[in-house]
């Protein structure tokens, strides 16, 4: 052969080459999400159901005991956050799928650390749950929801750490699941109960004292409350229905600040990302 | 360019190395050495420790015992140094379907740190020795098997490595595939400083490396090149037509000392180097001879003589599993 070969070298690991590993990973899963319409169309139709359907008949049941506001506003949030969590979950989840046909290998075997490579997948997940969550933030007007950039930015931030903090605790689960019928089973397993206990649904004022405590200890509860106390910042409630449909979280009879909501979500996805990243980094 | 470690010594120096698994001991206590640019072929049934040897090179697995530097790294301690210097070719396929050819080398050059200024040229270049530069842009998925493991060819190289393992890579091949497979190894060996390192249960693929190592229930047999092992097994087989048998096989016996019997029709002998003793026949026989051939013992005589099966009893029951396998990853 007389043609010149093209020698690489490949250089030593480091900060930089983490780092672009971390991004590749990131752009694969957007250039797979971008290439799957199917998936970004079908998970609309659930939480687009829970909106118009279930929102508008459970709406005129309770439009006596909340006046002055559309129970649809109220869903609104909790909607968000249930496009989030799904379109993070399914991510995660992606990490199965590319063991089972292989593709983990292949970033298994290569020189970057394995950190880089969970912490890639768990970025990508949020990148792309966030832009589903976008599409749920266009419908805003149809539910009596301002459309102000301050409200867009905020819910925009809070989705993306919620939909981190999700993708991680996908990421940890499926770390040891062999096939996707395993983990879609776990996760319904956790997701459901997490969602229902999470005051996405139905409001968290006056409930039975076990249920209170099983929302106040489940991580969703300080994702989904931080959306709904901006959404309602942003309309014109009555104190009383606000008092009803917007209580917040309250840890001993004091109602916790947003910041610490946001910082307890932050603090559970950065537990599970380093479970996750302990978790691949066993080897047999 | 600079200097590389495994320029200095054995591309891959293989100490004792060992792997139980339970109470299965895949590998028991292996040792060899592989010289820079060599084709090194591990051949042995399925299920005789040869992926679990390549997986331990290749720091996928930790071994439990023993030692082995690849490029001159310790798989154990280096286990970085050792990824960077190697290219893997897997007997399952480890490609994105939902990538196109282009994207699956690229997410590999990004992960392998490849300089950003050189993956255009590189991958044109790997891309064109496989022959799927024209289909850069197709989805992998689309693929036939035979260019998916052309694609993984091309992205084990992509990176450069000093060693390239190929596990299996023409299992479940048609053989126009599989003899483009090893033009593409042929190739390799004279347009880039690399050793291949290879596992195969393919006899007549074994041939064309440049040593081999017969492994079984997880130990080293014999290690040599081809041609030593077939010269080891012992003498050439000779057959002639000639226009006397009786009297070539008394002239035989009178003249070489060598005895022969007919056998399909010819008169038929074994000697230790049949090409030499050929024009010593047509010399010294003294009876006309029509025509002659001589047969090697071939690597199925190797395997058999030094595992006391052929390779194929060995694992009639392993090669369905791995078409089966093959298929429901085909989809």
């Amino acid at each position: 052969m007389t043609t010149d070969v093209v020698r690489v070298s490949v250089p030593r690991a480091g900060g930089g080459h983490d780092l672009r590993a971390v991004k590749v990973v990131l752009h694969r899963e957007l250039l797979r999400f971008a290439n799957d319409r199917t998936r970004i169309v079908s998970s609309l139709v659930q939480p687009v159901l829970w909106l118009f359907v279930m929102g508008t008949g459970l709406g005129t049941l309770v439009r006596g005991s909340v006046p002055g506001v559309d129970f649809r506003t109220f869903m609104y949030p909790g909607m968000i956050s249930m496009t989030v969590i799904m379109t993070a979950m399914f991510s995660a989840g992606s990490i199965v799928w590319d063991r089972e046909f292989g593709f983990l290998r292949e970033m298994l075997v290569a020189p970057v650390s394995r950190g880089a490579i969970v912490v890639g997948k768990c970025l990508g997940g949020a990148v792309v749950a966030t832009l589903q969550g976008v599409i749920i933030l266009a419908l805003a007007g149809l539910v009596g929801v301002p459309y102000s950039p301050g409200l867009i930015l905020t819910l925009l931030g809070e989705m993306f750490l919620a939909a981190f903090t999700i993708t991680a605790f996908g990421v940890t689960l499926a770390a040891r699941m062999r096939t996707m019928q395993s983990f879609f089973g776990v996760m319904q397993m956790a997701i459901m109960p997490m969602m229902f206990l999470s005051g996405a649904m139905f409001p968290l004022a006056g409930l039975p004292s076990w249920l209170h405590v099983l929302t106040t200890v489940n991580p969703l509860t300080y994702a989904v409350d931080p959306m709904r106390r901006a959404v309602f910042g942003h309309i014109d409630v009555p104190p009383q229905v606000d008092a009803m449909l917007n209580p917040g979280v309250s840890w001993f009879g004091h109602r916790l600040p947003v910041v610490l909501e946001l910082g307890l979500v932050a603090a559970v996805g950065a537990v599970l990302l380093a479970v996750a990243v302990a978790q691949f980094r066993r080897t047999d | 360019m600079s200097a590389r470690a495994g320029d200095l010594g054995a591309a891959v120096a293989v100490r004792g190395l060992r792997k139980t698994y339970g109470k299965v001991e895949a590998v028991k206590g292996v040792d060899f050495e592989v010289a820079p640019g060599e084709v090194f072929g591990f051949l042995g049934p399925n299920g005789a420790g040869k992926t679990t040897t390549i997986s331990m090179l290749c720091t996928l697995a930790t071994p439990t015992g023993g030692t082995a530097l690849v490029a001159g790294h310790d798989i154990v301690t280096e286990r970085d140094a050792v990824r960077r210097n190697i290219g893997l070719v897997f007997q399952d396929p480890t490609l994105d379907g939902y990538l196109t050819a282009e994207q699956n080398l690229r997410f590999h050059a990004e992960l392998y740190g490849v300089p950003k200024d050189l993956v255009g040229d590189r991958m044109r270049q790997v891309l064109d020795m496989v022959g799927l530069w024209d289909r850069r842009d197709g989805k992998v998925m689309t693929f036939s098997g035979g260019m998916k493991r052309r694609l993984e060819i091309a992205r084990g190289l992509l990176h450069s490595p000093r060693v390239l393992f190929l596990d299996e890579p023409t299992v479940g091949l048609d053989p126009q595939t599989r003899s483009a497979i090893w033009g593409y190894i042929g190739k390799l060996r004279h347009s880039e400083d690399i050793t291949i390192f290879m596992t195969t249960h393919y006899m007549d693929e074994a041939e064309y490396c440049d040593r081999i190592a017969i492994i079984d229930h997880g130990e080293l047999v014999v290690i040599d090149s081809p041609e030593a092992l077939k010269a080891s097994v012992g003498k050439d087989r000779v057959q002639i037509q000639t226009g006397d048998d009786e009297r070539a096989m008394v002239l035989l016996r009178e003249r070489f000392g060598v005895e022969a019997a007919v056998r399909e029709g010819q008169v038929t002998f074994a000697v230790p180097s049949g090409e030499e003793f050929v024009p010593k026949l047509f010399a010294g026989l003294g009876v006309p001879i029509r025509s002659v051939s001589v047969s090697r013992p071939s690597l199925d005589d190797v395997f058999m003589s030094y595992t006391g099966s052929t390779i194929r009893d060995a694992e009639s029951s392993g090669t369905g599993n791995q078409w089966m396998r093959a298929m429901a990853r085909g989809r």
